[in-house]
């Protein structure tokens, strides 16, 4: 199934997601990474933190609803309806991106941002794995 | 204060990526199908948050702290260990197999498709199951890795 190449689209919301990780640094001074994020909202607790946070996670769970709201548009969306694939893929995500210390967000937005060679690797490393799968999925009849 | 000051941030942050098409597994995997449907929405995305980023850290960084924390909160850690390639790897691999990264799928759940309700419930576990073993994020008495 072919997708529309929304150049445009694309690079507004880039903007927006890089705008809200600068002003979460400016305001608490921390790393908008979502797999940190959410991964911190379950115990153990290291820091004071878990509001911020909660905060952070209910904003983006919320933010369909808002598009909605302001544009009339609803999001349109195609996911996999096996839900076993999704739920393995689910379970290798959030393994992966803790074990990792990152995400797309963490390493491939905030961490090429900060120019750490740590999440150039990180990024290269999950780019590289994900093209790989979708490559055998599609075209290797894996 | 800062739970309102976050919740703004994250309506951004999930608005950006329902305006990039990252809410669209569809659309994710073909941008990571270069041998087929190949769509380069997403290297959009990531450039345009990135260079954003890269500008915004630069000013802010010229502060002695944050508006809200006495400290800046960023990641110490800089050695190219094996985990700073595992768990990437194996981070790709559901990422290929779902369209899914964590941002993308929770701002997914409101949406409803039975395969997003699937997915996170197991990210979590995955997520929580990764800090519990400990070779995660989670390092006692360690500062805060704030991704």
């Amino acid at each position: 199934m072919t997708t529309d190449f929304t150049p445009w689209a694309s690079l507004a919301g880039g903007v927006m997601i890089g705008l809200s990780a600068v002003l979460l640094l400016a305001w608490e001074g921390r790393i908008a990474g979502i797999s940190g994020i959410a991964s911190r909202l379950l115990p153990p607790y290291q820091d004071r933190s878990f509001g911020s946070r909660a905060g952070f996670v209910l904003g983006l769970v919320l933010a369909p609803l808002l598009y909605l709201a302001v544009t009339g548009h609803e999001v349109v969306q195609s996911v996999s309806s096996n839900l076993l694939l999704m739920g393995v893929a689910g379970l290798v995500v959030g393994f992966g991106s803790v074990w990792g210390n990152g995400c797309t967000s963490g390493h491939g937005v905030c961490g090429l941002a900060r120019l750490s060679s740590r999440s150039l690797v990180a990024t290269l490393t999950f780019m590289a794995t994900a093209i790989a799968t979708v490559f055998l999925i599609r075209h290797m009849g894996a | 204060m800062n739970f309102l000051v976050n919740l703004g941030l994250g309506l951004l942050f999930g608005t950006g990526l329902v305006v990039a098409g990252m809410a669209d597994p569809a659309k994710v995997l073909n941008f990571l199908d270069l041998f087929g449907t190949w769509d380069p929405s997403l290297a959009f995305v990531m450039g345009g948050a990135a260079v954003t980023a890269f500008v915004g850290y630069r000013l802010v960084l010229r502060r002695k702290a944050p508006l809200a924390s006495p400290t800046f909160h960023l990641p110490t850690a800089t050695a190219i260990d094996a985990r700073i390639l595992i768990g990437p790897a194996i981070f790709g691999v559901g990422w290929g197999l779902g369209g899914f990264c964590p941002g993308p799928a929770l701002t997914a759940i409101t949406l409803g498709a039975p395969g997003t309700l699937a997915f996170v419930p197991a990210m979590l576990a995955g997520m929580f199951a990764a800090r519990l073993i400990g070779t995660g994020a989670y390092r006692p008495g360690k500062p805060s890795f704030a991704r």
